[in-house]
């Protein structure tokens, strides 16, 4: 049997978080939540007559990524009309850009599972129009929002450098982090912020063609997208091996059903006839333009994540899980700049908060809204290091802060949780556990190491999880040498 | 008082020797009197005009003025107008009422200006004889058997017939030049961008301008001064500043240089246009212009050039109306139904013939050779204007080849139709100014219109060419009698 070597590569669209549309005064809203059609306007309705008008920040927007990813900004670019009939689309064209996109060949560095990073080359990215959107009633109606219609977008296309669908979500991941980082799209793709289509084929591992490749439209969540691939990509390669070969055609992908649909062959494509948009100059763009917008970008996550590594002696999974979302690497900073200890505060956010807020469902995103303030965290952790509370006792007090809030100090006072370092009362603990499990005692004492550490455990529940852990070890080493003797 | 130009009304307004409401009545009688024969009007507007007309009186009795304050005028329906139906000649916008004002009416209206209605256009402006409107046709005044002229002939024959003092119209490649020329008015078509196009139904976006009808070229002036400038909701509009047109005109054109193009008067042409355009040419020379040949060479190309281009925007543009939003529909089975139902029932033939030629350029495999070609050829006709206004100030030539001709006549050949326009396409496709003004009659007593083409943003320039011929000429004072219907 032939092995296989699945050849990816995407579109990302992304809507820019503008104030207002793309070629008109309308604001973009939360279209799963606006009221429908109440943020339209003759324009973005494509009435009869109306002239779109170019939204300089979006162009500043498009700029910001395109200069991130590495793009040549060439001197002007021009919007070209696509089109095509849907309901969706109010003036039957939409506004994109065709031969003379925004930016050009530039590439994003994906980082491999096996600590490698490979470099994908982002062919272009250019400006665009949302459309509204269709719903289709269960009695044949459908309805029309047009609210979405107009928003602007970025749509980003890499070559088909992607080698796998772990590559893939690789890149999905790393080019939603950037937008994020850049203020740009708050790549919450439910959404639907953030949208990708995929054109996959498959060829023998170790050989340079390029076989008939399909497309899958409308992958609105990153997991979607990689079961996707997968899907298309085993697809594929039972077709070349039972012998029917791959047609090309355009695919679309039921979440719920985890099933892929097609949509169109090739004998239906559609023509879009692009030709440039006579309603809007070329837009010229200038060397000491793109200059000014280089200079504004902020630390991107690559740069974040090697700055952790370089200065805070992070190794590098945790510092790209600290910096993939900005909102963490924020999070992170401020509890370092509140006087957290660079590893012990990435070990609680990654082990213990992580672990929070996934039992909450909710993304890490949202750091920025739970209860435990990076300060709280900060002091919490110095009272660990200073011994007034053990590590345990450091996750009670973590899961209080997480429910409720509030100041670690005052929870340890008022709760009593203070480390527990008086000799007597651990020696007391000691001998009375001692006392409580002679059997125990006796298999130790037989060479049983698992025995030591239920009765480590025992003399800890007595002192209710507050004992000095070292100075218990230490008692409890004592006693039971004691009775070797 | 109707047989009156804009700039005659304006100074009796101004003098309180009339006043709006009784102005305004007086063109609602003879819209009355006249249109049923004419049919220029596809929507009056008269309550609204006796409002407009009465405010106006009212705030100049206040002591407020306005540049066109109480001047009753008729707008071309493909100008969005708010709230009052505006169809473009389609039957696909029966009944659509715009929520805005088209750019320049706005304008019109904070001069004050009084609507009378909407006039008849071939549908979207695809046509030369309004033959194509989804209505009815409109009769050119001067013999009501023949046509005023496309696409902007309700605005052209409202004029010449004295139902209003002005009018605006639009011309993609020649719609308002060209009825003008048939029916013995003045009509201007100003530099690609000079005039706002927010709120003109589009029928090809790169070659569309709203242009001026009227009897003179300082009435010309006066409507180009309240509606000429830059717009921020038209990125296509210049962001120049607008001279005072009127000041302008102080009847000298010594020293002018008029260019004659050998290629505008060939084969093709009515002997007593090309004589009667020569005459004006020489008039203007007795008053010390410098008449000069010149050459267009790549002129012939222009209607061509013109059809690719516009049919291939105009596929475009009209994408949007398909039922789904506004205007009329035609339910069906499914949306793809509904889509095909609509456009084809509701669109008339010719649109349909421009949006498939234009569909079939713009294909794959065909866009280089037809549309990319086609905007080659464009920036060539361009520099042969360049070229010439290195040599001379403005170029004159026949508006149209011939005077009106009958109603039916072009309208089973469209070949034949799009001729009529092939003197004034290449001024569109350049982005040049144009004026269009009567310079005599032919025969049949059917007028005959001069052409003066400028730089883009020179209409001063002409208007102060065109004023000063009219000073010493009066084919623009002779007025077609609507004859009585018979029975
Ligand atoms: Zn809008």
């Amino acid at each position: 049997m032939t092995l296989y070597e699945p050849v990816i590569g995407l579109e990302v669209h992304a809507e820019m978080l503008t104030r207002s549309k793309m070629f008109c005064s309308c604001a973009v809203v939360d279209n799963t939540e606006a009221p429908p059609n109440t943020a339209t306007c003759p324009v973005c309705l494509g009435m009869p007559g109306v002239l779109p008008t170019l939204n300089a920040e979006a162009v500043e927007m498009g700029l910001r990524v395109g200069l991130a990813l590495g793009c040549t900004i060439p001197p002007f670019n021009q919007f070209a009309r696509k089109n095509y009939f849907y309901p969706d689309l109010p003036r039957g064209y939409q506004i994109s850009q065709y031969e003379y996109p925004l930016a050009i060949n530039g590439f994003l560095d994906i980082d491999l599972p096996d600590g490698g990073t490979r470099r994908i080359r982002v062919r272009r990215a250019h400006l665009e129009e949302d459309t509204g959107k269709l719903t289709h009633t269960g009695d044949g109606a459908s309805l029309v929002d047009l609210n979405r219609a107009g928003v602007p977008l970025l749509e980003i296309v890499s070559e088909p450098d992607l080698r796998s669908a772990e590559e893939a979500e690789a890149y999905a991941r790393q080019l939603r982090s950037i937008l994020q980082y850049l203020g740009v799209n708050h790549g919450d793709m439910s959404r639907g912020v953030l949208r990708f289509e995929a054109n996959v084929s498959v060829r023998p591992a170790g050989s340079d063609e390029l076989r008939t490749r399909t497309e899958i439209k409308n992958l609105n969540s990153i997991r979607g997208m990689v079961r996707a691939i997968q899907k298309e990509v085993e697809r594929q390669i039972h077709l070349w091996e039972s012998g029917q070969g791959v047609r090309q055609a355009t695919l679309g992908w039921d979440d719920d059903r985890g099933q892929l649909i097609i949509q169109r062959t090739k004998e239906s494509a559609s023509d879009y006839r692009y030709f440039p948009e006579p309603d809007l100059p070329l837009l010229q763009i200038s060397p000491e333009h793109v200059a000014e917008v280089r200079q504004g970008l902020p630390e991107l996550p690559a740069a974040r994540r090697d700055r952790f590594c370089r200065d805070l002696g992070l190794n590098r999974a945790d510092a790209a899980i600290l910096t993939a979302e900005q909102a963490v690497a924020d999070y992170y900073e401020a509890a370092l700049a509140a006087g957290g200890a660079p590893q012990p505060v990435a070990n609680f956010l990654i082990g213990e908060i992580f672990r929070l807020m996934n039992a909450d469902a909710l993304g890490r995103d949202a750091i920025g809204t739970i209860k435990v303030t990076p300060e709280a965290l900060a002091e919490l952790l110095r009272l660990a290091q200073e011994g007034a509370i053990n590590l345990n006792t450091a996750k009670r007090v973590l899961d209080i802060l997480y429910a409720e809030g509030g100041d670690p100090a005052r929870i340890v006072a008022e709760r009593g949780l203070a480390q527990v370092t008086d000799e007597d009362a651990i020696r007391a603990a000691v001998d009375s556990v001692l006392a409580e499990n002679p059997a125990e005692v006796e298999a130790y004492l037989a060479g049983s190491e698992k025995v030591a550490k239920f009765l480590m455990g025992q003399v800890m529940r007595a002192l209710r999880g507050k004992g000095q852990p070292q100075a218990v070890q230490e008692a409890l080493d004592e006693a039971l040498a004691a009775r070797r003797s | 008082m109707i047989d009156l130009t804009l700039s005659e009304v304006l100074d009796r307004l101004n003098n309180g020797a009339v006043t709006s409401v009784a102005l305004t009545q007086a063109y609602l009688d003879r819209i009355r009197q006249a249109d049923p024969r004419v049919r220029a009007f596809l929507t009056l507007t008269e309550e609204l005009a006796l409002e407009q007309a009465a405010a106006a009186d009212t705030r100049r009795a206040a002591g407020g003025s306005a540049p066109l304050l109480g001047v009753p005028l008729a707008l071309k329906d493909v100008l969005a107008t708010r709230g009052i139906q505006t169809t473009a000649g389609s039957r696909i916008l029966q009944g659509f009422k715009p929520p805005y004002n088209a750019t320049a009416v706005q304008k019109l209206l904070d001069a004050g200006a009084v609507i009378l209605g909407k006039t008849n256009t071939d549908e979207f402006a695809m046509g030369s004889s309004t033959e194509n409107s989804g209505y009815f046709t409109t009769h050119n005044p001067w013999d009501l058997e023949r046509v005023p002229g496309g696409s902007s002939g309700g605005s052209a024959a409202a004029v010449a017939a004295g139902m209003a003092a002005g009018a605006l119209g639009t011309d993609t490649g020649g719609s308002v030049r060209q009825p003008a020329s048939l029916c013995g008015v003045v009509g201007l078509k100003p530099g690609y961008g000079r005039i706002s196009r927010y709120g003109a139904f589009a029928y090809a976006s790169s070659l569309d301008q709203i242009g001026t009808l009227s009897r003179t070229a300082r009435d010309a002036a006066l409507l180009l001064n309240v509606i000429a400038g830059p717009d921020p909701l038209d990125s296509t509009s210049m962001p120049i500043p607008v001279p005072d047109y009127t000041a302008a005109l102080d009847g000298d054109v010594r020293g002018l240089r008029v260019g004659l193009p050998r290629e505008y008067f060939t084969a093709g042409i009515q002997p007593e246009v090309e004589a009667a355009v020569r005459a004006a040419v020489e008039k203007l020379a007795s008053l010390g212009a410098e008449v000069v040949e010149i050459s267009l060479p790549h002129m012939s190309y222009g209607l061509p050039v013109y059809y690719l281009i516009a049919t291939a925007e105009c596929s475009a543009n009209m994408a949007r109306f398909d039922g789904v939003r506004y205007g009329q529909r035609e339910d069906a089975g499914d949306m793809w139904e509904v889509y095909t139902n609509t456009r084809g029932h509701l669109l008339g033939p010719e649109v349909k013939r421009r949006i498939m030629l234009g569909t079939y350029a713009l294909s794959a495999g065909y866009y280089d050779a037809y549309y990319r070609k086609a905007q080659e050829v464009r920036t060539l006709i361009r520099e042969d204007f360049d070229r010439a206004f290195e040599q001379v100030d403005v170029i004159a030539t026949p508006a149209t080849p011939t005077t009106a001709f009958k109603i039916g006549e072009k309208i089973g050949d469209p070949l034949q139709m799009y001729l009529s326009d092939v003197y004034t396409t290449t001024v569109n496709l350049a982005g040049a100014a144009a004026l269009s003004l009567p310079c005599g009659f032919d025969g049949r007593g059917l007028p005959i219109g001069l052409q003066l083409i400028g730089p883009a943003f020179e209409e001063g320039r002409l208007l102060r060419a065109g004023d000063a011929y009219q000073r010493v000429t009066d084919w623009h004072i002779h007025r077609p009698v609507v004859e009585e219907p018979t029975g």
